[in-house]
């Protein structure tokens, strides 16, 4: 008699309606926010582009990167202008060479300079930081001196000291980023390891018999993950910065390979001839994958650490 | 805060000494040494000229000397390409140089980054702070080996109004470009920085206070936000002055100012190990002092810390 009305039914069915509301976890939460960033949307979208380019590019390239158009290497500021007929997309250098293929060869190396050198820094610094901070003590501060004692060194210096030392090389020129990269990396991670141990649940898992190695692996590092990340994205045009600084002083890789801070120093030493696509074309690519860049660091880090900034 | 200074003061020798040692051992290793050529010296020449530079003493023995000659003679020892000249010599030419557009520089960009930041914040979600915000992140986007060729494109090439190069014993109109370009990047950064910590403080509850009590506007920023607001900016100082201290490589070759990196980068491409070492090292004891420093101006803007 009660139970028949029909309020009484939907109080039923609402008592007795046991599917689970869907919760969010920490990565789903920070997708959305970051989704709903419109900068830093935009910029994924325009640096994939960037990316499908160096990717596709090379096959409408009419000339190699290291290819001399000798026609046109002697008037430069005449012929050798951006134009489709001739198959210089984007011009010739100073010395004839297509400028299409080397700024997509210059790509190429800038964003895997970037990414590489990062992701040595990634490894090598959280490795180094999570065993500083974990085992503490002693170890720690020695450790963490050395950290300090390196980063005395201004970095920009030290990669130029080693590709001097070492031979100038691609591999050189990761190892060298890498070597300066994973010092404030470390700083971080350091830091965040030594709040996170002594919390409950790193007790409760050495109380369960854990052994130490797998409480680093499964139980810090995955909390720390958030922060390495934002780093990581802010490391990642830091490090095309850097590698491009050093290819303007031409310290850089060397010929036939280039990087986009070697291609802006060519076009700006022949910039008072008139040949200005030499040095518009790189710069443009230059600043637009650094600002986008920022923007996708900038959205990681609104979206992973949510203090409001 | 006179012993913490102290302290802190001691604690930075061995990490000086450590990074000459460092220093030193790396370029000891290095293959090719500056007297190796495309045609081989007889080897009865080789041994002078490295009898004459101390290169045919064990390894331990030239790492005490040149410890030794740095720590209490402040030398560092002959230059191995130029014959007459020692690295002595080449610092005390080049470093007045950097010295002097490198510290106009940092104060033109803390000027101006603080002041944007400052107005950005106060100014809010208006077309102000729009302005200001831009500003930034297209000056952090532009580092000073990108500034350089658009500067020397603008106001050499097109306008015509700057020289576009040399130092002239630095009359302004060469000073300008250099200062510019070296400063632009970072006063973007320290402009966003700026902004942020000033809308957090704004949102405090001391300047909450300040406001409910009836301070007008003007105190409540310059007297009490003030502050508390350039603390982060402060501790960003140490790495805007790496900024400038690697900056000015770039600006010296490229506007051919004469200074410090201009040596630096001629020592590395022809391996002279001499002026290169003694460079780094400077450069990085420069560093460390300006790290103590800034801690020391943040000990004391920072009224929570205690020594």
């Amino acid at each position: 008699m009660l139970g028949k009305s029909q309020k009484a039914a939907h109080l039923a069915e609402d008592i007795t309606d046991f599917t689970v509301i869907q919760g969010r976890s920490l990565w789903q939460d920070a997708r959305m926010r970051f989704v709903r960033n419109k900068a830093a949307m935009a910029s994924v979208f325009i640096l994939a582009l960037i990316v499908l380019f160096t990717i596709i590019g090379p096959y409408f390239a009419a000339w190699s990167n290291e290819e001399i158009d000798w026609n046109v290497m002697g008037d430069v500021r005449g012929m050798g202008m951006p134009s489709v007929e001739s198959g210089h997309y984007f011009g010739v250098d100073d010395l004839g060479r297509d400028l299409y293929s080397r700024v997509i060869q210059a790509t190429t190396t800038s964003l895997l300079v970037g990414l590489i050198g990062a992701a040595t820094a990634l490894i090598v610094g959280t490795c180094y930081g999570i065993a500083a901070g974990y085992i503490g003590g002693r170890t720690d501060s020695v450790m963490m001196r050395f950290v300090d004692i390196l980063l005395a060194i201004p970095a920009t210096l030290v990669i130029i000291l080693l590709l001097v030392v070492a031979g100038r090389s691609f591999f050189m020129l990761f190892i060298a980023l890498g070597a300066v990269g994973w010092l404030t990396m470390a700083r971080i991670v350091r830091g965040q390891t030594l709040t996170l141990k002594n919390r409950e649940f790193i007790e409760a898992a050495r109380a369960a018999g854990v052994s130490e190695f797998t409480i680093m692996y499964r139980h810090i590092l995955p909390n720390l993950l958030g922060v390495v990340i934002v780093y990581a994205s802010l490391l990642v045009p830091e490090m095309i910065l850097t590698e491009s600084f050093i290819s303007f002083l031409g310290l850089g890789i060397s010929e036939p390979y280039t990087s986009l801070g070697r291609l802006i120093a060519e076009g700006a030493g022949t910039m008072s001839y008139g040949t200005l696509w030499q040095l518009m074309f790189p710069l443009s690519f230059y600043v637009t994958i650094i600002i986008t860049m920022f923007f996708i660091g900038d959205g990681l880090r609104d979206a992973l650490d949510p203090k409001d900034r | 805060m006179l012993a913490y200074s102290l302290r802190r003061l001691l604690a930075a020798i061995p990490t000086i000494l450590l990074l000459i040692i460092a220093c030193f051992f790396l370029m000891h290793f290095a293959p090719g040494g500056p007297f190796t050529s495309e045609r081989p010296l007889p080897p009865q020449v080789l041994a002078n000229i490295e009898a004459r530079y101390g290169l045919d003493q064990p390894l331990w023995k030239q790492l005490w000397d040149y410890l030794y000659n740095i720590v209490v003679h402040f030398d560092f020892g002959p230059s191995f390409k130029f014959k007459d000249r020692d690295v002595n010599d080449i610092i005390a030419q080049g470093f007045p140089i950097s010295l002097t557009y490198g510290s106009l520089s940092f104060l033109f960009a803390t000027a101006v980054g603080v002041s944007l930041g400052i107005a950005a914040a106060i100014r809010h979600n208006t077309w102000i702070d729009y302005f200001a915000v831009g500003l930034g992140i297209a000056a952090q986007a532009l580092p000073n080996f990108i500034m350089g060729p658009i500067l020397i494109l603008t106001f050499t090439l097109w306008l015509g109004w700057l020289p576009g190069g040399g130092w002239n014993g630095g009359q302004w109109q060469y000073l300008v470009m250099p200062v510019i370009a070296l400063a632009t990047s970072y006063m973007g950064s320290i402009a966003r920085i700026t902004r942020s910590s000033m809308l957090e403080v704004l949102n405090s509850n001391f300047i909450r206070t300040a406001r409910a009590k009836g301070l007008p506007t003007r105190t409540v920023i310059w007297r009490h936000a003030l502050k508390p607001t350039l603390l982060p900016v402060v501790s960003y100082l140490g790495p805007v002055f790496v900024y400038v201290l690697t900056g000015s490589v770039f600006v010296d070759i490229y506007f051919s100012t004469g200074g410090l990196g201009q040596a630096y980068v001629g020592s590395a491409l022809s391996r002279d190990y001499a002026v290169l070492l003694g460079v780094t090292i400077l450069y990085g004891v420069l560093t460390v002092l300006v790290n103590l420093l800034t801690d020391l101006a943040y000990a004391w803007f920072d009224p929570k810390i205690r020594y």
